[in-house]
Order: structure tokens, then sequence, then C-alpha cells
């Protein structure tokens, strides 16, 4: 089943997770300003790893990623946006190669029918070179932007190799925040959890914790990330954070294994566990709706 | 006259403790076990280390390329491991058990594998 607008506007519904924003508190004129600008909905691709190779977990390595453009594709009703959200390509110790990635992943997302295109780095990118090559190819590692009543906030906790946003990009940050009202709607974009999902795997971020502090005061900020290929969703306070899955291998579950490796591909259900995410913002219901879909476009 | 005293009393108190701390310390140092660590992309040498419950201990990291990282989340200890110098880690092990320890500055294709194990015994 191939995925469309009206699919997407029906997510509220059955087999759809929808995740309230936290505006209870709101008072029903403010509401109504919200809800001033219209739904929307955007995807959310993440962790690609191209590059990667090793057929015992994804021998279609280098064909994963181009059934997903052409999944994407299929819609009949583009998404507004895509967002990447970090290693669209697999680790190489070698700068050239690491362009090299780059640039192949370039060339085979410029088919996307979908031009809106934004993206962030993951360590697999950025962490050898603090983001240099991938700033060569898609520009800023941190950045904002707004689409329709919803400010989007890009952080980078992985151009510096310890795992941190860093104390430049907080001041940065905090100074963005401070432009915005209170009930502003704010999404984050990260690659790797603000939290403390599970520190022994790496999965945090050493000063997330102030990341989060900053963004407390705002009552409507949710925060989608990628780096731990599998669906999660967890709350720090009144902010919930989204994993989506990866596009290559997924990893098991928090700390269900002594060591973290890929899971190995099932020959009786291939690309299980990878896919992409679509979220559509309800506006007027100040809510998101979040939809997993396989790598050929199946509803999950 | 009674301030001084006073003073005195303090200076002495002070004095007692640094020559007791200096002790402590001088015994601590006698027992201290030196352990010398390299860190390269992607291994530690060596990766596997035994110690002694309640015996103190200096692990003396050097990495031979680039920047890396010693946690091991069972001992509660972690540090930076910067080129260039040594970077030395010192505490107590408490308690006994085999705790894996793992490189958690991102360093490149073999990071995930970049590991080793701490036992500490009786």
């Amino acid at each position: 089943m191939k995925i469309d607008r009206r699919d997407f506007l029906k997510l509220a519904g059955i087999g759809t997770a929808v995740f309230a924003s936290g505006l209870g508190g709101l008072d029903h004129l403010t509401k109504r300003a919200l809800a001033a600008e219209e739904d929307f909905f955007f995807l959310q691709l993440s962790d690609t790893h191209w590059g990667f190779t090793g057929p015992a977990v994804n021998p279609d390595s280098t064909g994963t990623l181009k059934k997903t453009v052409e999944a994407v594709n299929q819609l009949r009703m583009q998404p507004d946006f895509i967002m990447f959200t970090g290693d669209l390509t697999h680790v190489t110790d070698d700068d050239k190669d690491r362009r090299k990635r780059l640039s192949e992943f370039r060339e085979i997302i410029s088919t996307l029918k979908v031009k809106n295109i934004r993206f962030m780095p993951g360590e697999h990118d950025a962490g050898l070179d603090e983001g240099e090559a991938f700033k060569e190819f898609f520009g800023k590692t941190h950045y904002v932007f707004d689409h329709k009543g919803v400010h989007f906030i890009i952080l980078d906790n992985v151009s510096d190799p310890t795992s941190t946003v860093g104390e430049d990009q907080l001041a940065w940050l905090s100074a963005d925040l401070k432009q915005q009202d209170k009930n502003s709607r704010i999404v984050v974009f990260t690659h790797r959890p603000l939290f403390d999902l599970y520190p022994d795997w790496d999965w945090f971020t050493r000063d997330g914790a102030k990341a989060i502090k900053l963004l407390m005061p705002y009552s409507n900020v949710t925060v989608f990330y990628g780096h731990i290929h599998q669906e999660q969703h967890n709350n720090t306070g009144h902010i919930p954070h989204h994993a989506a899955k990866g596009l290559m291998f997924p990893l098991p579950a928090p700390g269900s294994v002594p060591v973290k490796n890929p899971i190995p591909w099932d020959a009786n259900q291939p690309y299980r566990g990878l896919g992409f995410r679509g979220v559509e913002a309800k506006i007027k219901e100040t809510r998101y709706a979040i939809s997993e879909f396989s790598v050929r476009g199946e509803k999950l | 006259m009674k301030s001084i005293k006073s003073r005195l009393l303090i200076y002495g108190v002070m004095a007692a403790f640094i020559l007791i701390s200096i002790d402590a310390y001088i015994i601590a140092a006698e027992n201290e076990q030196v352990i010398q660590i390299t860190a390269k992309k992607f291994e530690y040498s060596p990766k596997e280390i035994t110690l002694k419950k309640g015996v103190p201990v200096a692990l003396e990291f050097t990495s031979l390329d680039r920047l890396h990282g010693f946690n091991c989340p069972g001992l509660k200890i972690r540090m930076d491991i910067r080129p260039g110098k040594v970077n030395t880690l010192r505490f107590v092990p408490d308690k006994t058990g085999t705790f894996p320890f793992h490189c958690d500055n991102f360093c490149g294709s073999g990071h995930e594998g970049m590991r080793g194990t701490i036992t500490v015994t009786e």
C-alpha cells in the first residue's frame, strides 16, 4: 500500500500514534491564534548510512535508499518537506571517500520529487572532520527555519566527537528561543537523543540536559531524532522525543543485549526494522500524528 | 591574647590535617597500582586489565593518534584520552566482577569495536 495525502489526513485514526503537544493549558484564544496556519505533513528519513557494506546485515545496501526514494515518490500528494536526521553516509576514515559518499548520496536523493529537503549530519558524516565535508555539500550543521507557523530548530550534537552540543551552540539556541513566544510551536531535530536514553551505548548527548533546560520554558516543543535505528518515544517533562527507524540496518533495543551490534538480515522478512516516518502537524488540534512506513512505502 | 591562642589552635589543627593528608597520600601512592594503556584506532593495549578490590589504581592513558575516550559504566569511571599527553585516571575499585569499557569519543570506522574489560578480584 502506498501512502498519499489522504492517508496522512487519516493519521489520527486506527494504527497511528498521535502525540499531544502539551498545549492543554492554553486558553481558547491562544489555540485559535495557533490555528491560523494550515495543517501540513513532512517526512523524517534517517540513518541511510550510504557506503555501508555488510551482506549479513543488509544484502541490499546499495538498493535500500533507492527503493525508499521510489516509495516516497509514489506519494500521490507529496509532503511539504523531507528532513534527513543524520548519518546520511557510513563512516570512512578517508576524507576523499567521505566526500565521494556524500556526493553519491546527494545524487540518489536528487531524484526525489520533493525539492524542499533539509539535512543535518550524524557522527558518521561529521564526527571525524567536525562537519567540514558535510558543510561543503549540505551547508550549515545547525540552523532554524519556519514553516506554516512551526519553528524548526536543527541542533548539531555530532560534529564535536565528544557528543556535545557545545557552549557556542547553546548560546545560539538560547538567543533563538528568546525570540519565540512561550506558546510557539517548536520542533527540534537532532541526530543523537538529547536525553540519557542509554549512555552505556552512547545513546545520549553529554550536555543534552543544558539544551533541554533551555527548551523547558516553552510549552509546545517536540523533538525528533535518529541515531538509534529504531522507533522510540520518550518524554523529558512535557517534551516528547521521537526516534525514527534507520534505512540501512536496525539496532537492538537499549540494553537488551550485552553488545550493540546491528540486527542480522532476516531473509523471511527483508528490510524488517527499516523504514521512514510521516509526521502530520495538526495545527488546529495542536498535535502531531506520526506514522511509520516500510522501505517500500507500506504503512506499518 | 585569647584570639592568638585560638588562631594557634586553628593553625595547629590545619597543620595536623595537612600532615595526615600527606601521610595518607604517600601510603596510597606506595600501594597504588599504575597501569599504562595506549589507545589508537581502534584498540586499547592492554585491553584486558585485572585489578584488586580496594587497591588504589592509576590508569595512565596515552593516545597514539587522535582523541579517544575511556568509559567503564560498571565502575562509573570515564575520561577523555587526548593525544600529546598522559591522561591519568585514579580510582579505587570498590566491587569485584568483570566490567566492559569502550571508547566513547567517536573515532572512526572501528569505533564500535574499540572495547576492553576490567576484571576486579578480591
